[in-house]
């Protein structure tokens, strides 16, 4: 059996911020699911269902938020799902809400992502020491550090590099007014000469802490038809592999390079750098992209750095990649998978304002969580699959 | 002997909230003394005020004062309070209709005990003396009396501005175990010993030993002891404080591959500037003296350069 | 739609579980169960879904590790809610409904015993008005009591009569963690605890994990002469607010009992952690009173925080393999009174 096709009709996202102290929990989410409802030309009312996906509870100090939300996303008397698998969630997320479609069993699915992260500091709630435990653990930068060590070492790549991904990132958020950093002139050698936090990781390769929210309307085929510009869903996958495994590749993990040969299969993609017009990739620490052009299947192993120093992921390059600014300069935990996605569908809308790609018609969301065990991709593209 | 070690955990933030202006109306009319409600598109006036309107799922915006005296419409007795409740004795929490309300709020109610409640019978509002802007402003309700309650302390000036944010202290305690494989390997080091658990499966020797060897969902078994020598395969130089940090930085947070094991796990690297640590680095562990030992791997204080050379990148590669 | 039947299941509940909060030991050998209920290997598993509470275990990401007990080399496809079994199942069958994959295992787990239980759920209410207060689970839930009991809709020897049932039922369930008929009045003798709520009144507080096998088609015909075919899957949310809704009432239980069709179900398992919520969810789902409620001894029995739901469906749908009813129905609950509310029929066939 086939999925029944679905597209993404509509996508709203809010101005993140590291504070959006004007709004409550609600707030925030109605504020992206009220832009995203106003694209698709839909009433809450009309919504079948509501997947919400958020990372972890820790982060607001509340059990299941999507409860004590239900009333103010208008999910009462409704479907309500709450989704959360790490970083990835966002992503995830989406993927459940259009599965509903896909199912045959809703048509017109709203889901909302969203993180406060003001709320708390992610890095105490990631940091809770473990008793018996060496209390060595640095939030989500100590973590990932050691294994962007490994990549430099293994790729051979150049100490530079990372700081022209975070170059690019920052001035692209330029162009995206809902972007949280709106940083000017930022260089290679002013994030050279950023602070070092994680040795190799510095403060301008980093993402900030933001609140946020990002939400899209999902539709089946009848009603996406009235929908002047739908961005059909092409593929779908999730993987997950474990997080401390003898000998797992912490650089380039089988559970990514798995999803994204699904994730071709299933798109029809044989050659993505080529068929792919543009990718909104995960992107938490700048290193993260060469590393994850390497495994996605953009470039060859070890050869993901080449692509990024040769400016290929530029804005105009061959393989544009985050065009919106990206996780660096917008980092709502939980909506940032799906601001990926989000922006992936806005791209091939034709939607994406300043930081549009001309004549995008195929793109790549991607998300990914955890300690990079979890994974969560998407191809959209303005025509219908098969067609 | 129990199976597993345990040990007490406490999880606690005081989380900072911002409440959008419903909520803050409320809050607001709170820290002043004033109960406020909002009239809902289908006209009843409910408290405390919804964020949105449950038919139009507009933002509400018609407010309302009510009064602060009203009646029990339901109620359940709390023979023991937990930590955190308005009161630290026996109390009721009830649903009560504020006069001018048409739905009611949960609040607690201090009467001495259950007898003492009723529902239908009145209430009224006993304000805390320093108000912040929460709801715990209100102590509690209590029977009301026959003289009128004691209106609200006024407000002086210097507090008109509306209230955008409320904290709210979350700690909570849990006893937190370890698995029985992570158990024995936390007694061993109590005795100055490395064990590790070979799976049964892939063979592959885990540190920590695990409940289910990720590979094969197996629980590791067969007991190996480790070398206290190892290799750092990588690392990172941690510079940033944070809230709730145990060791003060700049510290290298390293991945240390025991001689034996086949996993890397976390550990401290010291005697060595931070700049001159390396991949590849051999280390040995640096002990506490013995009458500081406990079930813990911080018994290890750090790990500490060998002087040896360094391990060849071939050996620790499929490590990365 | 296509036609997709529960084929596994498996349990563990106890009063405390003398291990880690994440569980794996817990599931390793759930897993093999399922496996042997099966005779799949974890290979023939299209995919996974798992449900857990980071509060419950106290910490962020603690379903990450549970991940470990399925062996995940080659890597899976795999999903997590923060809800119940029951919800976790509900998005593996919809996986199966796209056509993706023709199976799944999905799991959950919860150590409630970690922490104290009814001031942990206090963080799952409204955080500006409500968790402030810290309401307790129990006075909660007697609120809602207290109401049916003030409308005549129910009363004290009601609810003993639903506990006294369920007792008795428990004796024959290995898992329960609470058993023994008594009588009515005896129960009604026994002194009032969170008034109108004696302790037997509500469901004790239970650590434990759960697992369903979920199979389309001749893949289910393969495991099972009988397997138990989802015939309805529905659920649906009411809002939180204890003072908008009619506590006596629970919409959102009546909407999934109308999604799921439940009409001509001869047993029925309902997670109703208090004994008054069983009389509220019978008159929603319109259950006639022949249909036999909870023979498994129900939540009051034994209550695993995060699985206790999908172990209802588990257990309705274990009296269709045996034969024993041709029409169940499981329903699973979360949140404060009866807030959210999922319920699966299944049916056997000739």
């Amino acid at each position: 059996m086939a999925k029944q096709p679905a597209a993404v009709i509509g996508i709203g996202q809010t101005h993140h911020r590291a504070k959006r102290e004007d709004v409550s929990m609600a707030g925030l989410c109605r504020e992206a699911m009220d832009r995203a409802l106003a694209d698709a030309g839909m009433t809450l009312d009309e919504i079948d269902a509501i997947v919400v996906g958020k990372a972890p509870d820790l982060f607001e100090g509340v059990m299941m938020p999507e409860l004590f939300l239900a009333e103010a996303l208008g999910a009462a008397g409704k479907p309500l799902l709450r989704v959360h698998t790490a970083g990835s969630v966002g992503g995830s997320t989406a993927i459940v809400a259009s599965s509903l479609v896909q199912a045959g069993v809703h048509k017109k699915v709203l889901t909302v992502a969203y993180e406060k992260q003001s709320e708390s500091n992610a890095m105490w709630a990631l940091s809770v020491p473990i008793p018996f435990n060496m209390p060595v653990h640095a939030g989500a930068g100590g973590y990932f550090a050691p294994h962007v060590r490994s990549y430099i070492r293994r790729a051979g790549a150049p100490n530079h590099i990372g700081a022209i991904v975070a170059a690019k990132d920052r001035n692209n958020a330029l162009k995206n007014p809902y972007a949280h950093l709106h940083n000017e002139g930022t260089t290679v050698e002013s994030v050279m000469a950023s602070q070092m936090l994680w040795d190799p990781i510095r403060y301008d390769e980093t993402c900030p802490s933001s609140d946020g929210a990002c939400a899209l309307v999902i539709a089946s085929e009848d009603v996406a038809a009235a929908s002047p510009n739908p961005a059909w869903i092409h593929g779908t996958v999730m993987r997950s592999e474990a997080t401390s495994g003898a000998e797992r590749d912490q650089v380039n993990p089988q559970a990514s390079r798995d999803a994204a040969a699904a994730l071709w299969k299933q798109a029809g993609i044989t050659n993505p750098i080529d068929e792919i017009d543009m990718a909104e990739i995960y992107v938490p620490f700048s290193w993260f992209e060469p590393m994850w052009l390497e495994s996605l299947g953009f470039a060859e192993p070890g050869d993901g750095w080449r692509l990024t120093e040769s400016g290929a992921t530029a804005l105009d390059g061959r393989i544009p990649v985050n065009c919106s600014g990206g996780v660096l300069s917008s980092n709502p935990i939980g909506a940032s998978g799906m601001l990926r996605f989000g922006e992936a569908a806005l791209q091939v809308r034709g939607l994406a304002g300043e930081h549009q790609v001309d004549g995008a018609r195929r793109a790549l969301g991607h998300a990914y969580g955890g300690g990079s065990q979890f994974f969560a991709m998407w191809v959209v593209g303005s025509e219908k699959p098969g067609s | 002997m129990a199976r597993t070690l345990s040990a007490p955990v406490t999880v606690a933030f005081d989380y900072t909230r911002s409440t959008g202006p419903v909520l803050g109306r409320f809050l607001t009319g709170l820290r002043d003394g004033v109960v406020v409600g909002a009239r809902t598109s289908s006209g009843t006036v409910v408290v405390p005020p919804p964020e949105y309107d449950p038919v139009t799922h507009e933002q509400t915006t018609d407010f309302v004062e009510v009064s602060s005296v009203g009646t029990v419409t339901s109620w359940s007795w709390v023979p023991e309070p937990v930590k955190g409740q308005p009161l630290d004795r026996p109390f009721a929490f009830a649903l009560v209709t504020l006069d001018g309300a048409d739905t009611p709020m949960l609040h607690a109610v201090d009467v001495d005990s259950a007898t003492d409640m009723s529902t239908g019978m009145r209430v009224q509002v006993r304000w805390a003396a320093d108000r912040v802007g929460a709801m715990t402003d209100i102590e509690a309700f209590v029977p009301l009396r026959e003289d009128p309650p004691a209106a609200a302390s006024t407000v002086g000036t210097e507090e008109a501005t509306p209230i955008t944010g409320v904290i709210t202290p979350v700690s909570l305690d849990y006893v937190y175990a370890a698995s029985p494989e992570e158990s024995a390997f936390y007694r061993g080091l109590a005795e100055g010993r490395i064990v590790g658990q070979r799976c049964p499966a892939c063979r592959k020797v885990y540190v920590p030993p695990r409940s289910a060897c990720p590979s094969d969902g197996q629980p590791t078994s067969e007991e190996v002891e480790l070398s206290h020598e190892g290799t750092v395969t990588t690392f990172c130089v941690v510079n940033v404080p944070f809230l709730g940090q145990k060791i003060t930085p700049p510290y290298v947070s390293a991945y240390v591959l025991l001689d034996g094991a086949d996993i890397a796990f976390l550990h401290l690297i010291l005697d060595i500037p931070a700049d001159e640590v390396r991949m590849g680095m051999r280390v040995k562990a640096v002990w506490k003296p013995e009458d500081e030992w406990g079930t813990t791997i911080e018994n290890i204080s750090h790990f500490s350069p060998t002087g040896d050379p360094d391990a060849d990148y071939e050996t620790y590669k499929n490590h990365l | 739609m296509r036609d997709v039947a529960v084929v596994g299941f498996a349990q563990r509940q106890m009063k405390e579980f003398d291990g880690s909060p994440t569980c794996v030991e817990l599931l390793v050998p759930l897993f093999a169960e399922c496996y042997e209920q099966t005779g799949w290997t974890r290979k023939d598993v299209g995919f996974w879904c798992s449900g857990s509470s980071d509060y419950l275990a106290g910490r962020s990401f603690s379903f990450v590790q549970a991940v470990d007990a399925i062996g995940v080399t080659p890597p899976v496809n795999e999903s997590h809610v923060e809800m119940d079994l029951a919800w976790a199942m509900y998005e593996a069958w919809i996986k199966i409904q796209t056509g993706e994959v023709d199976t799944a295992l999905v799991y959950a787990f919860g150590k409630s015993s970690a922490g104290v239980l009814r001031r942990t759920l206090a963080l799952q209410l409204e955080p500006y008005t409500m968790t402030p207060l810290w309401p307790d689970t129990v006075s909660l839930a007697g609120l809602q009591a207290r109401a049916g009991i003030d409308a005549v809709l129910w009363d004290e020897t009601a609810m003993a009569e639903v506990v006294n049932r369920s007792l008795g039922d428990a004796e024959k369930n290995e898992y329960a963690v609470r058993k023994g008929g008594s009588s009515v009045e005896e129960l009604l003798a026994r002194p009032m605890y969170a008034d109108p709520l004696r302790k037997h009144d509500c469901a004790p507080v239970t650590d434990g994990a759960a697992a369903i096998v979920l199979a389309a088609g001749d893949r289910a015909r393969d495991v099972r002469d009988k397997p138990a075919w989802i015939s309805g899957l529905a659920h649906s949310v009411d809002p939180m607010s204890m003072g908008t809704r009619d506590l006596t009432r629970s919409p959102s239980a009546a909407a999934a009992a109308a999604g799921a069709s439940v009409g001509g179900v001869e047993v029925a398992e309902l997670h109703a952690p208090f004994s008054h919520q069983e009389l509220v969810l019978r008159r929603e789902l319109g259950l006639a009173d022949d249909v036999a409620i909870n023979p498994s001894g129900g939540p009051l029995s034994g209550n695993p925080m995060f699985s206790a739901g999908g172990i209802r469906i588990g257990e309705a749908a274990r009296k269709i393999w045996s034969g024993e009813a041709t029409r169940t129905l499981g329903h699973a609950t979360s949140g404060p009174a009866l807030q959210q509310n999922l319920v699966c029929t299944m049916e056997g066939r000739a």
